[in-house]
């Protein structure tokens, strides 16, 4: 079965759980799982959301403290009460959400609660900003190690996040959905990292809802299913098939996101918001865009390329600096997101953090955004939690009820709670930054129903993404930007991944 | 599946580290409550009572305002300041007698109040231009206002001392009826409407979500500058009328008169449970607060205490509040 341990005869797993089950106030989030880490293996973890992935990872890193069953770092039974116990035993996480401190710089993200002394028992600081420096650049990166943190593009941030942990010196690295935010060159700059500290004999736990990705890291892959343990086998017996059916229980179902598309863009569907040759002073530059009815428009490209920009200078975030939109035919420009908003305008950031109230219930955070529209003075609390219902079960949310918090949610339920507040009342146009980042695949098949069956309806529709699959599963017409500027556009006929890949 | 056993138990315990922050002051006021009455007899009467909740009903006025600003997570230095502005100012609009040597603008007493009112709006709109739209943290630009205040107040006096008011504010000040002070018939007026605003109306929910999650509740369309700016105007309102009241209630109006009304009304409102990071708590945790801070200045003198410990022990009280404050917050997002 396992490679690496057999090779050395039965060596003692360098982490392992046995028999663990966590509850959260009486709901089963994981049960009876074992699982065993051994040194020199990166092991991969899939599971549909809500599977149980990030909570048993938690547990690992000591973040749950209350749970049920063993657990044993190197032999030695271990408890961690909490994250901190966790790294001192030499175990470090990168969580699903980005934990950066915002308001750090770069260098002191990378040096967080390990800042090294010179001898006069001072920070460092010259050496933290140079060795910054030196390890962000081996994952391929050239930042300034002084800058703002919160100031840099969401996949840049977790590039840095991503350093501290790897450089931490920890035996046992856990990776919750690294990539999500990373462009393909990034990706295989932070496989190579892993491989060399797999060599070192250090451990890594992969999780990850890109199967290409697992199937090409990993030594073994376990599958989470509805809280438990399915499956561990070494990826080389596995095909990506087997992965699916493992996770969803049955037998895959066949849909596989797209490797090509056939464009269907119609110049005779009304244009409803344009972007005439914007710019926002930094990133931007020039970008031309025509947003129609009943359309999609995809926009492809490498992280940090502007389309983050772009999404929120059209929702009245950002201001512009040259440039115009239109609405109708019309000039127009927000001064708020609330203006934005009264025109009929929507938008999914591409961070759920961004977009949600973790300590609230879901259907305030569902109602939040039309709120306006059920009544304009007094609450009806009964109106929200029956429209929150509803689109619980259109888009098929794991929780138990409208009033569980948010925060209560795995990451890719709370990405669909994120898009079901636009959906009461329908936009004019629809914007959607990385809609399906984080979800498996049954999620993004009905994200891709949903988003499809509003266009149909006559929602004009951007589409923003750094993954080619998903543009090319959505869109209709797609818009390649690179570095801030409008690189190529495609309006009809086929076009292949290979074809993004290149203009981008 | 688990047991029933830990699964009760899990559910129990979600319930109180989620309702810490509204248990903690109860059980606060209660202990308070009954360590004064064992240890002074003349503390648990009906008249005793009253006089707490006349002590406290001017903080009230204000503590209602200051909720709407600290759940939107933003602050207020400034209210000690305006109240003592808005004092003076419907001092400044009324005739004072003749051995006052003030230079003052005597009007009818209906036009001196809606002036006067005025004035605290203006206030408030100042502070809100300053959060909103320049930028400035709440915090440094109330402590500007703060200054702003204080420097109006001392031109309106110029160390004089004033002693007359509209009749219907020495009323509602320092007048009762059938036996219950007006100050707390206003307070309770000013707590019903604040509770009623925060709870069921869209604008009350916009404040939670804007204290809860400002980026998030902008992106969900929210106007979040009006929120922040309109709070403001809120607590500088509130806080002005408790500086009208609080004048007729002392009979006289100078300068740094309401200084410790900072102090007592930030108290009130975070004693009470309301987070200090926005989205949290409300006008039910202020009434707590202020209960509890009443029952504290009232009792320690039921009690023989060194008036100097007082002090001390309101400190002490204040930092155990705060503690578990921040303490229920992290339960919370740990959770
Ligand atoms: N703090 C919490 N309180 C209550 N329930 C929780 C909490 N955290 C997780 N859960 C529940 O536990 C289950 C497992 O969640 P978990 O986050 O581990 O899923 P996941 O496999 O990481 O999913 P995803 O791929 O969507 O991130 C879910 O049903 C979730 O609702
Ligand atoms: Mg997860």
């Amino acid at each position: 079965m396992r490679t690496q341990s057999e090779s050395r005869g039965e060596p003692s797993p360098l982490l392992e759980l046995s028999a663990v089950s966590k509850s959260f106030g009486g709901v089963v989030a994981i049960e009876n799982v074992d699982f065993q880490l051994y040194a020199g293996e990166i092991h991969g973890l899939v599971g549909e959301n809500g599977a149980g992935k990030s909570t048993s990872m938690k547990i690992i890193a000591g973040v749950h403290s209350d749970y049920e069953g063993q657990m044993y770092v190197q032999g030695q039974p271990v408890h961690f009460k909490s994250a901190r116990e966790a790294l001192a035993a030499g175990i470090g996480m990168v969580h699903q959400e980005l934990s950066t401190c915002p308001d750090l710089t770069v260098a002191e993200n990378v040096f967080l609660g390990q800042q090294p002394l010179n001898r006069f028992g001072t920070i460092d600081w010259a050496f933290i900003n140079h060795e910054a420096k030196r390890l962000i650049a081996s994952l391929g990166l050239d930042i300034d190690p002084t800058a703002t943190m919160g100031a840099l593009p969401v996949g840049i941030q977790q590039l840095v996040e991503l350093s501290r942990v790897l450089f931490s010196g920890a035996r046992i690295i856990i990776l919750d959905e690294p990539t999500s935010a990373l462009s393909p060159p990034e990706v295989k700059r932070l496989f190579d990292v892993l491989r060399k500290i797999k060599a070192d004999g250090r451990g890594i736990i992969f999780i990850s809802h890109f199967l290409d990705d697992v199937l090409e890291i990993s030594d073994t892959i376990t599958v989470f299913r509805n809280g438990h343990k399915v499956a561990t086998d070494p990826t080389a017996s596995l095909t990506k098939d087997d992965m699916i059916s493992n996770m969803i229980g049955r037998g895959s179902i066949g849909m596989h996101m797209g490797e090509s598309a056939d464009l269907k863009g119609d110049d005779a569907k009304p244009i409803v918001f344009e972007a005439e040759a914007i710019s926002d002073g930094k990133q931007l530059r020039d970008v031309s865009l025509k947003l129609r009815a009943g359309e999609i428009t995809g926009v492809y490209g490498f992280m940090g390329c502007g389309q983050i920009e772009l999404a929120r200078a059209a929702f009245g975030k950002i201001h512009l600096h040259k440039g115009r939109f239109m609405l109708d035919g019309q000039e127009i420009s927000f001064r708020s997101t609330a203006a934005a908003k009264r025109h009929g305008m929507a938008f999914v950031p591409e961070n759920r953090s961004m977009m949600l109230f973790r300590t609230e219930p879901i259907y305030k955070n569902v109602s939040i955004a039309i709120l306006d529209r059920i009544h304009r003075l007094l609450l009806k609390p009964g109106t929200e939690r029956s429209i929150t219902k509803t689109h619980i079960d259109d888009l098929q949310i794991k929780t138990q009820g409208t009033d569980m918090d948010l925060g209560s949610l795995s990451g890719g339920n709370q990405q669909k709670v994120a898009l079901a507040k636009w959906l009461t009342h329908l936009p004019r146009v629809l914007i959607l930054s990385e809609p399906t980042r984080g979800m498996d695949v049954g999620a993004k098949e009905d994200v891709i129903r949903i988003v499809k069956g509003l266009r149909d309806r006559g929602v004009a529709i951007l589409v923003l993404s750094s993954e080619p699959e998903t543009i090319l599963t959505l869109a209709d017409r797609v818009t390649v930007l690179r570095k801030g500027v409008v690189a190529k556009e495609f309006n009809s006929g086929t076009i292949h991944k290979a074809d993004l890949l290149s203009a981008a | 599946m688990t047991t029933p056993t830990p699964v009760v138990a899990g559910k129990l315990k979600s319930v109180l580290t989620d309702q810490l922050r509204n248990i903690a002051p109860v059980f606060t006021l209660l202990a308070l409550v009954t360590f004064f009455s064992v240890a002074a007899p003349s503390f648990l009467t009906v008249d005793n009572f009253m006089n707490i909740m006349a002590q406290v009903s001017i903080i009230a006025i204000i503590a209602v305002g200051l909720t709407f600003v600290i759940l939107t997570a933003e602050i207020d230095l400034s209210v000690a300041a305006i109240a003592n502005a808005i004092g003076i100012t419907v001092a400044y609009f009324t005739v004072q007698p003749d051995y006052v040597n003030i230079a003052n603008l005597p009007m009818p007493g209906v036009i001196a109040i809606v002036l006067t009112v005025l004035a605290a709006f203006a206030f408030g709109l100042v502070t809100a231009f300053g959060v909103t739209w320049v930028g400035i943290p709440s915090f440094i630009m109330t402590l500007a206002m703060m200054q702003i205040a204080n420097g109006v107040s001392a031109l309106l006096v110029r160390g004089q001392i004033a002693y007359k008011f509209p009749d219907l504010v020495t009323t509602l000040g320092a007048g009762d009826l059938f036996g219950v002070r007006w100050t707390i018939i206003v307070a309770v007026l000013f707590l019903a409407v604040g509770y009623f605003v925060l709870k069921y109306t869209r604008y009350g929910r916009y404040v939670y979500m804007t204290g809860g999650n400002r980026e998030a509740a902008e992106y969900s369309g929210v106007n979040v500058k009006f929120i922040i700016g309109s709070v403001m105007v809120i607590c500088a309102v509130c806080t002005g009328i408790a500086g009208m009241l609080s004048v007729a209630y002392y009979g006289s109006a100078q300068q740094n008169q309401f200084d410790t009304y900072l102090l007592d009304a930030i108290a009130a409102v975070v004693v009470g449970g309301t987070s200090l990071f926005g989205g949290r708590g409300g006008i039910p945790n202020t009434i707590i607060g202020l209960l509890v801070l009443g029952v504290l200045n009232n009792g320690l003198d039921h009690v023989q205490i060194d008036s100097f410990l007082k002090i001390l022990i309101r400190g002490l009280i204040l930092l155990a509040a705060l503690t578990i404050n921040v303490y229920a917050q992290r339960l919370k997002e740990n959770n």
